[in-house]
């Protein structure tokens, strides 16, 4: 057992001390500044390379680099910085290359502010850069989790030659939390990279390219990317359950947010309403086999920091049989439990 | 009979894509030459840009990866600083590397990244058509300067190498032409001291390469040439701006 007390932040990177990455390429940004931190104090000691780039897109570009190289690597930031990386996303996501992306979400639009927010949710899971691609995301909701994730993250960026992203918020960034750093069942084992670009020594030269002027080619690298995303989509959907047995009001929520909402389905449940949450823990893929089997639901409140990004994804899950609503609040402001339950009132979540 | 002059190991048997007259296909042949002749054909990387040599892999014979529009310093750091025992190289084009890349140029020659550049500066963008590119000279004719370049509106040509100078861990600097026997011989030296800069882990390295661009420039390649040195050459001065203390 060996147990820490960890900002976010740092438990990223921790977690990516421990899943054996040895390069980070970044930019300052609030409210994720302690990762970069982390990384220029730590890495010395265990023989990694920091580099503070000179912008989000040459950090992201190294990291391009760095992964086409066959290292394990990744890079941070928060809202808009993440938009500048944008680009560089695509170009990982086309030429297959494993990396891992942490955004300590901010709100925005624009500059926005600097406190917490759940906004970028359609960036990070419908694309956000240019192309028919996805990247696997993970939404913690506590700093154990945000380790664990960081962990698993890299493996997973290996095993499926894939961007994986880590959206956390500035709430998980900036808070302290005890973390098991033992213990864990996430497998970090280094996995081969005979693609990589290491010069042509003992073997025939190769390529990694992202551009492809004859169409059937172009075609033929979105088949396999979309092949490799059905698998991603059978094997890695991830969710909690919160008092679902019986269910009859179903809270949905990710990150900092669920949190929240576990504490307002206790609440309901003190007034005797049958209510329960459904946590994503993957936000791409989406965690449809969670509502799969939902026969007792007879509502559905998305509750999100943000303007209800989630809640078109809620809606396709169920087919639109049950009645998706949502709370949510911008700009930084958090949800109170409190003010869930009443909504939860409104809605008709009578006891029973 | 014995073999004087072949086809360098460094080069594949594809044949150049590049328009008739176009100088990519002489600087490739430098390059690969080197590369053999330094032996170090299996230990290096090249980072292909975006523009007409965006496909290096087709031309060279070792790894290659290729990066977003002028990204390829920030994907070549990367690369070294994961790979340090490697030779690697950029290969950019001038609205690559002096637009939209100048920052990326110029913070890998701020950090003395130990990699070498290789810079082609036509005075226009290539692939996309004849645009206006940083190095455009002014009253030029490009299809964006389609009234002669006016630095009122569009800027003044600037001196990429000499921006670079005053920088700690830039190792090697220098200017060549690619017009006549005796310049691309000397542009072959600047780029063989750029490559053993790196290899001596002397820091940053870039050779400047002034070129033609027959088609975009309206000109056949012979005019091209002409022109090339009556305009460009008398703006860009040839020569090494920052040397190293050997000589290759």
């Amino acid at each position: 057992m060996s147990k820490k007390l960890l900002k976010g932040n740092e438990a990223i990177g921790e977690a990516a001390i421990k899943a054996n990455c040895r390069y980070y390429f970044g930019y300052p940004i609030t409210p994720q500044n302690e990762i970069p931190e982390f990384f220029a104090k730590e890495f010395p000691r265990v023989g990694g390379v920091f580099i503070q780039a000179e912008s989000e897109i040459a950090a992201i570009n190294m990291v391009y680099g760095a992964a086409a190289a066959g290292a394990r690597v990744m890079t941070s930031s928060s809202s808009p910085g993440i938009s500048l990386k944008m680009e560089g996303i695509s170009y990982i996501a086309a030429a297959e290359l494993p990396c891992v992306i942490a955004n300590i979400m901010r709100g925005g639009p624009g500059l926005g502010g600097i406190q917490p927010a759940q906004s970028d949710y359609f960036q990070a899971t419908k694309g956000g850069g240019h192309g028919d691609y996805r990247m696997i995301v993970f939404s913690p909701a506590s700093v154990q989790e945000l380790y664990n994730l960081t962990k698993k993250a890299f493996y997973l960026a290996d095993y499926y030659r894939i961007p994986v992203m880590i959206l956390g918020d500035g709430f998980l960034g900036q808070m302290m939390e005890s973390v098991e750093m033992d213990g864990q069942n996430d497998t970090c084992e280094p996995i081969p990279k005979p693609w990589a670009i290491t010069g042509c020594r003992g073997r025939e030269k190769q390529y990694i390219n992202t551009l492809y002027l004859v169409p059937e080619e172009l075609a033929e690298l979105n088949d396999r990317l979309q092949e490799k995303y059905r698998q991603i989509k059978n094997s890695e959907q991830a969710y909690e359950e919160y008092y679902m047995e019986d269910a009859d009001f179903v809270l949905v929520s990710f990150g900092i947010a669920a949190r929240i909402c576990k504490e307002a389905v206790d609440l309901a449940r003190d007034k005797g309403i049958r209510a329960g949450l459904i946590r994503p823990i993957t936000l791409w893929p989406f965690p449809e086999k969670a509502f799969a089997d939902l026969t007792r639901a007879k509502n559905i409140l998305n509750v999100e920091m943000n303007a209800g990004q989630m809640v078109e994804d809620v809606k396709l899950a169920v087919s639109c049989k049950i009645p998706v609503h949502f709370y949510g609040c911008t700009g930084g402001l958090l949800p109170s439990s409190k003010e869930i339950v009443n909504r939860i009132e409104m809605l008709g979540g009578t006891p029973k | 009979m014995s073999v004087i002059l072949k086809k360098p190991l460094s080069l594949t048997d594809k044949k150049f894509h590049y328009c008739p007259g176009c100088t990519h296909g002489v600087i490739h042949r430098l390059i690969a030459e080197i590369i053999d002749e330094y032996d170090i054909r299996e230990q290096t990387i090249g980072i292909a840009p975006v523009g007409c040599s965006v496909f290096l892999d087709w031309y060279f014979n070792f790894d290659i990866i290729q990066a977003a529009h002028g990204r390829a310093p920030a994907v070549a750091t990367g690369v070294k600083r994961v790979l340090t025992e490697n030779v690697v190289f950029t290969y950019q084009g001038d609205g690559d590397l002096a637009s939209i890349g100048i920052a990326e140029l110029i913070h890998a020659a701020a950090r003395g990244e130990n990699i070498t550049i290789v810079f082609i500066n036509n005075a226009c963008y290539g692939m996309t058509g004849g645009q206006m590119a940083p190095t455009t000279l002014e009253k030029q004719i490009t299809t964006t300067t389609p009234y002669g370049r006016d630095h009122k509106t569009s800027g003044s040509p600037f001196f990429v190498p000499e921006l670079l100078t005053n920088m700690h861990g830039v190792g090697f600097l220098s200017r060549r032409a690619i017009n006549n026997p005796k310049n691309i011989v000397r542009t072959k030296k600047s780029l063989k001291t750029a490559f053993k800069v790196q290899m001596e882990g002397l820091g940053f390295s870039l050779v400047e390469i002034l070129s033609i661009c027959p088609v975009n420039w309206g000109m056949d390649p012979q005019k091209s040439m002409q022109w090339l040195e009556d305009n460009i050459i008398p703006h860009y001065p040839l020569g090494d701006i920052k040397m190293p203390d050997f000589d290759v």
